[in-house]
């Protein structure tokens, strides 16, 4: 018996059949594809979020917060803190001194250029180590904020996205004019979604005294990191939760990624239940549209196995076909498209979705499952007909 | 010299209808000869269908034993059974049962996909089985583009083409006019005489009857031999 030969005209049969019922199996295709579409753009946007928050760190820095905080907008240091942090070892001494800056986080109300909605814009005050900390952070457009002056630079996201934020104008933010003078870059990362402004002018502004929210650092080298933290722990002056940007952006990334996938995942399974269906109830009427023929083959010695699996190849291919146009969708869609405004912590974020390899691959994935789920029962069904009773053609 | 082919012995068959059961045939004997041309009438619903299925090897008696040949049937498990059909039994149908997508040829040559015959022997063995029904100029057309009676040709090609032993034959002039209906009972008679095939056929027509060697009369699940016209 020669069982290949038996799936693949059996299979033919069914591709043959395709365009007489192109109606119908357009269902799978199209269901299928907006599962996927839907499920990688979802999933693209946690990646792409993932990505500038994890990008954002660097492991030779540290963010010191006050004990028990685990956010910049709810830490509070005083001078007095900050001048004795910044005399523990591990932090680089370079010819411009210590490396600590001290800074100031706080949220502005702004208005989105795109649809004029309010939104919350992050504002972080520094000081001139901030600079000399975060050397990837580079002026692309007019100059840095000279400081003591109510002077503004922007991230190029910040920019893009917040009204008002146009090199030379005034930027009216709690009763002060901030004069934007510069736009930065910082690497992609997320201080690209920042405006920064002179740490003691803002909090003069805010009237908060001469303290900050955190105590940016940087170390002499990565493995600096232990010391560092020992000393702050072993002074029984400080109470403070000091922590490496990289693995603080981390942990304020995970929960909002987890967020987004579960979201994705959520929305493509309902999506796929209703996808799985039709492609049931594509596949249930086109072996019951064919019943007579496979009877026929089967009554001619035709094994159930390979009708089986020829009922499956076709499913497959159907939804393969919706997987890849799903797939293509998404990328040509969503790949390098630029969103915002994610909760939490971060008020406002600006990162690019990224449709990957994985992503794609991982769409295909679910739709040659959900193929296989909406050609497997009726397959089966159509094998375990009794020929007798499909042969009466009822 | 006769040899008996086909065996019926105390066949019962019961479908079941919900949790009824429908008592079809009872305690039926039957035997044929090898080389027998047999007619099988009566009226609709007797149950001839569900016989010949029977002794086609499509459905298994509920009890009581069907010999063809050597081979005890009611014995088989579905797949040998399957495998058994394809070496032994051809089948034609009321309504032909091609395959609307292949053509004439690739019709006929699905019977040799079950063998291990290479795809040049299958053609040149299906376009023999077309020339045997006198359709070799029709082999690349489909079964939309042939009359009833052209498809039923290429159906009996279909069911000769693997040189079985039995041919079985479901009212196959059952939808067609008068005069196709007697050439095409002139091919199975052809068929018997020529070609040594035992032939077991259902109809309700007298007349195609008399193309068979003996009839039978199937009534409430019981035969009866039928005078010869
Ligand atoms: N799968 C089945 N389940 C239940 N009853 C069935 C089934 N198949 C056939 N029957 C019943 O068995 C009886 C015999 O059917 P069968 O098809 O063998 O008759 P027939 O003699 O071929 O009739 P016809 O001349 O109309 O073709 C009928 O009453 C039919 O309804
Ligand atoms: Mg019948």
């Amino acid at each position: 018996m020669n069982s290949l030969s038996q799936i693949s005209a059996i299979t033919m049969m069914n591709l043959h059949n395709l365009p007489a019922r192109i109606g119908s199996s357009l269902v799978i295709v199209v269901g299928i594809a907006g599962v996927v579409a839907v499920l990688v753009a979802i999933l693209s946007m946690a990646k792409g979020f993932e990505a500038t928050l994890q990008g954002s760190g660097s492991p030779d820095r540290a963010i010191v917060l006050r004990g028990g905080s685990t956010s910049e907008m709810a830490s509070s240091l005083s001078s007095q803190q900050t001048n004795l942090i910044s005399t523990k070892p591990g932090i680089l001494n370079t010819d411009k001194g210590l490396l600590a800056a001290k800074e100031t986080y706080v949220i502005a109300d702004i208005r989105k250029r795109a649809n004029n909605s309010p939104a919350n814009m992050p504002m972080r005050g520094v000081d001139q180590n901030s600079f000399e900390i975060r050397e990837e952070v580079e002026i692309v457009e007019g100059r840095n904020i000279e400081f003591g002056r109510f002077e503004l630079i922007a991230g190029i996201k910040a920019a893009d996205q917040f009204q008002g934020i146009d090199l030379g104008s005034e930027l009216n933010i709690r009763g002060a004019a901030w004069k934007v003078v510069g736009l930065f870059e910082a690497g992609g990362g997320i201080y690209e979604s920042e405006v920064w402004v002179d740490n003691v002018v803002l909090r003069q502004n805010l009237k908060r005294g001469g303290g900050s929210n955190s105590l940016f650092v940087k170390l002499e080298s990565p493995a600096d990191f232990d010391v560092f933290e020992q000393a702050l722990q072993d002074d029984p002056q400080l109470e403070t939760n000091v922590l490496r940007e990289s693995t603080y952006y981390a942990a304020q990334s995970v929960s909002t990624t987890a967020m987004i996938t579960n979201f994705g995942y959520a929305v493509g399974i309902i999506m796929a239940i209703g996808a799985i269906f039709a492609a049931l109830n594509t596949m249930y009427s086109a072996v019951s549209a064919r019943s007579v023929e496979i009877a026929t083959l089967r009554a001619l010695g035709f094994g159930q196995v390979p009708i089986v699996i020829s009922v499956m190849v076709e499913a497959l291919a159907l939804a393969m076909i919706g997987g890849l146009i799903g797939a293509t969708l998404a990328y040509l869609l969503f790949n390098g498209y630029t969103a915002s405004t994610w909760g939490g912590t971060f008020s406002q974020v600006s990162f690019d979705f990224a449709v990957t390899p994985e992503l794609l691959t991982r769409g295909i994935t679910w739709s040659c499952l959900l193929g296989l789920i909406g050609g497997l029962f009726p397959s089966i069904t159509a094998a375990r007909q009794p020929i007798t009773v499909a042969l009466r053609g009822m | 010299m006769s040899d008996t082919l086909i065996e019926v012995s105390n066949v019962s068959k019961i479908y079941q209808r919900g949790k009824m059961d429908v008592p079809v045939l009872e305690s039926l004997n039957l035997t044929v000869d090898q080389g027998d041309f047999l007619a099988l009438m009566g009226p609709s619903g007797s149950g001839k269908t569900t016989l010949l299925n029977l002794i086609g090897g499509l459905d298994v008696p509920t009890s009581g034993s069907i010999r063809i040949g050597s081979e005890n049937i009611d014995q088989l498990s579905q797949g040998q059974l399957a495998t058994w059909r394809s070496r032994n039994v051809g089948f034609v149908f009321q309504f032909y049962n091609l395959l609307p997508v292949l053509t004439a040829s690739k019709n006929v040559e699905l019977p040799l996909l079950l063998t291990g015959l290479s795809g040049k022997e299958r053609k040149k063995r299906a376009q023999a089985a077309l020339s045997v029904v006198g359709l070799e100029d029709r082999a690349n057309h489909r079964p939309a583009e042939l009359s009833g009676g052209q498809e039923q040709r290429v159906a009996i090609a279909r069911a000769i083409v693997s040189d079985p032993e039995l041919l079985v034959c479901d009212e196959p002039t059952g939808d067609l006019d008068r005069t196709t209906a007697d050439e095409i009972l002139e091919l199975i008679q052809l068929l018997n005489k020529d070609y040594g095939k035992t032939v077991l056929m259902v109809t309700h027509d007298p007349k195609a009857a008399d193309h068979a060697s003996h009839s039978l009369h199937l009534d409430k699940g019981r035969l009866i031999e039928a005078q010869p016209a």
